[in-house]
């Protein structure tokens, strides 16, 4: 009876320290990350100029299908998203594949040096691309040099162009990052399913597809939902970019750069603020986010 | 055996056609910290002499002296901070298991896919709230609790055995004891890597920064390149050379560091 009384008061202490252990934590995260995700709900039924706010409802949800800027911005996120990310995690996915070949000469070397552009920072890598695809810039003197185009590409300047810009900079920028993952997953596949396939005569194409592809399914999946959220928040890139950045009177040419977490900005900081507003796009932002990886995971069969 | 050798060749020709392409940017902010700004926009690949006319215009228009420290110091005291908050947090939720514990657990993770979007702009009324607006201790307060960073400790902690922590509660030593002088010091590779992780994300922010901190003497690297970019006459040759002091301090620590960094990139993947 004595003995059970202690152990019981024993598993009471040790409870109590894992609250206390995870309290900070838990403390910061409430005041800083629940509180605000719950507040922006709230707010997103609420319209504001200003100080002044009032009750909305769901009108703000309804307010954005006429929205011809939030159309805008969605549809150009959504350029980004369909097109960019396929292409970063397919190259990053066959650059795994080839580093993970024994038999290839410095791979070590390949490997940092491609994983190198994910140790800058967003914005220094976009003013520095910026730089690079400037009218009379590098790029196009090298590409006329080279005698591939006649007239140098306006890539600033033309709305189309522009967003070849911003996809080839993020290509840039992430390929090497979603590789590493890749890298390590492939890791833990032994090399005798290659061999073995090697036997029984598969190109390597064919291991390729029936080798590393399911393999890596759980990582692919996952650097996709990180892909695709990270894009749908893309803000450093399209505001640094543009002609002007942050003060700029267009997102890119004809706000052909203007996403959605940039248009949140425009109008928290940039108009007169309509927080109520803002909100509710960021909760537009949610909710594909919910979508997109509910499907994902579908798509993928997993349980997990 | 001529079609493999082929192959061979286009693989080569491709493995270095992505290396040039990944590092060539960074030999061109080195070359350009060295040019006018008119040789920069015009994409020229050589060294220049206009290295310390460039110095000279960066140094004496910014103050950049006082903006790298600002982004060290924030930099510095969010990894310590983070570090030690969420490796606590993660050891509680590891080594002291309980269903209400786990559900938090859960609630944190999912809150993983809200974008800063959603929280930014409460975060902002809060910071003004509580008179933190242009104050660094506002950045760094918002930034501690990372639930990345507690998702990355508690994957590590899974393979630390739980008997040795048994057998120090046999012997006496404290809850608190047995973490910060048993498990902490077993753990290194992990904080380093966890360390890098923190630092890059601190180092490299953008948007938070942006909107909280509006002055100039308040600002970071990051906030400085970007307002000197979006400058009517934009010296292009100044911004290289601060975009190399931006960077350097990343590529020094991924060199140094390199598997910790691999490690910090990728270490959440493991069960």
């Amino acid at each position: 009876m004595q003995l059970r009384k202690a152990a019981k008061s024993y598993e009471r202490t040790l409870d109590r320290y894992g609250w206390l252990f995870i309290s900070i934590a838990v403390i910061l995260l409430t005041v800083f990350m629940f509180y605000p995700i719950v507040y922006s709900l709230i707010l997103s039924t609420m319209s504001s100029k200003g100080i002044v706010q009032k009750f909305v409802g769901l009108g703000n949800y309804t307010k954005l299908i006429k929205d011809e800027m939030f159309i805008k911005a969605l549809k150009n996120t959504f350029v980004f998203l369909i097109i960019q990310v396929p292409i970063m995690l397919l190259l990053a996915l066959i650059l795994a594949a080839i580093l993970n070949d024994k038999t290839i000469k410095f791979r070590g070397l390949f490997r940092t040096g491609i994983f190198l552009p994910a140790v800058t920072s967003l914005v220094a890598y976009t003013i520095l691309f910026k730089m690079m695809f400037s009218a009379d810039g590098f790029i196009n003197t090298g590409l006329m040099r080279l005698h591939i185009i006649k007239q140098p590409i306006p890539w600033l300047m033309d709305p189309f162009w522009a967003k070849v810009t911003v996809i080839i900079a993020m290509t840039w920028r992430w390929t090497g990052y979603n590789m590493v993952f890749y890298l390590s997953g492939l890791q833990s596949v032994p090399d005798e399913l290659y061999e073995a396939a090697e036997i029984d005569g598969a190109s390597k194409i064919q291991q390729f597809f029936h080798i590393t592809i399911p393999m890596l399914k759980p990582i692919i999946v996952f650097t996709t939902i990180m892909s695709t959220i990270g894009t749908l928040q893309l803000f450093d890139e399209p505001m640094n970019l543009s002609q002007g950045g942050v003060t700029g009177a267009t997102t890119g040419p004809g706000n052909s750069l203007l996403t959605l977490s940039v248009y949140i900005y425009n109008l928290c900081f940039k108009y007169m603020p309509n927080f109520g507003y803002a909100a509710t796009i960021a909760y537009v932002i949610v909710f594909i986010v919910a979508i997109l990886t509910f499907i994902q995971f579908k798509v993928a069969g997993d349980k997990e | 055996m001529k079609k493999i050798r082929i192959t061979r060749i286009i693989i080569y020709l491709f493995l270095i056609l992505m290396f040039v392409v990944s590092v060539f940017p960074f030999y061109w902010m080195i070359v350009g910290m060295t040019n006018s700004a008119v040789d920069v926009i015009k994409g020229k690949m050589t060294f220049g002499n206009q290295f310390f006319q460039n110095a000279k215009v960066l140094f004496s228009q910014y103050d950049v002296k006082r903006i790298f420290f600002n982004s060290v110091k924030i930099s510095i005291l969010t990894v310590i901070g983070s570090l030690a908050i969420s490796s606590m947090a993660a050891y509680g939720f590891e080594f002291y298991p309980s269903k209400a514990r786990e559900k938090t657990y859960a609630i944190i993770l999912l809150s993983m896919m809200v974008p800063f979007a959603a929280l930014m702009i409460p975060l902002f009324r809060l910071i003004v709230k509580f008179n933190l607006l242009n104050k660094h201790t506002g950045l760094i307060l918002t930034s501690l609790a990372s639930v990345f960073i507690i998702f990355f400790f508690r994957q590590s902690f899974k393979s630390f055995p739980k008997e040795i922590i048994q057998a120090a509660r046999v012997d006496g030593a404290g809850e608190f004891k047995i973490f910060t002088s048993i498990v902490v010091p077993s753990m290194k590779s992990t904080y380093a890597a966890a360390a890098i992780y923190s630092f890059m994300t601190s180092w490299n922010a953008y948007l938070w920064p942006l909107i909280i901190l509006q002055t100039d003497k308040q600002k970071t690297m990051t906030l400085l390149i970007s307002s000197m970019s979006s400058a009517y006459f934009p010296e292009y040759g100044a911004i290289m050379l601060a975009i190399v002091i931006a960077t350097l301090p990343m590529i020094i620590i991924f060199f140094t560091l390199q598997n910790y960094f691999v490690q910090g990139m990728t270490g959440s993947l493991k069960q």
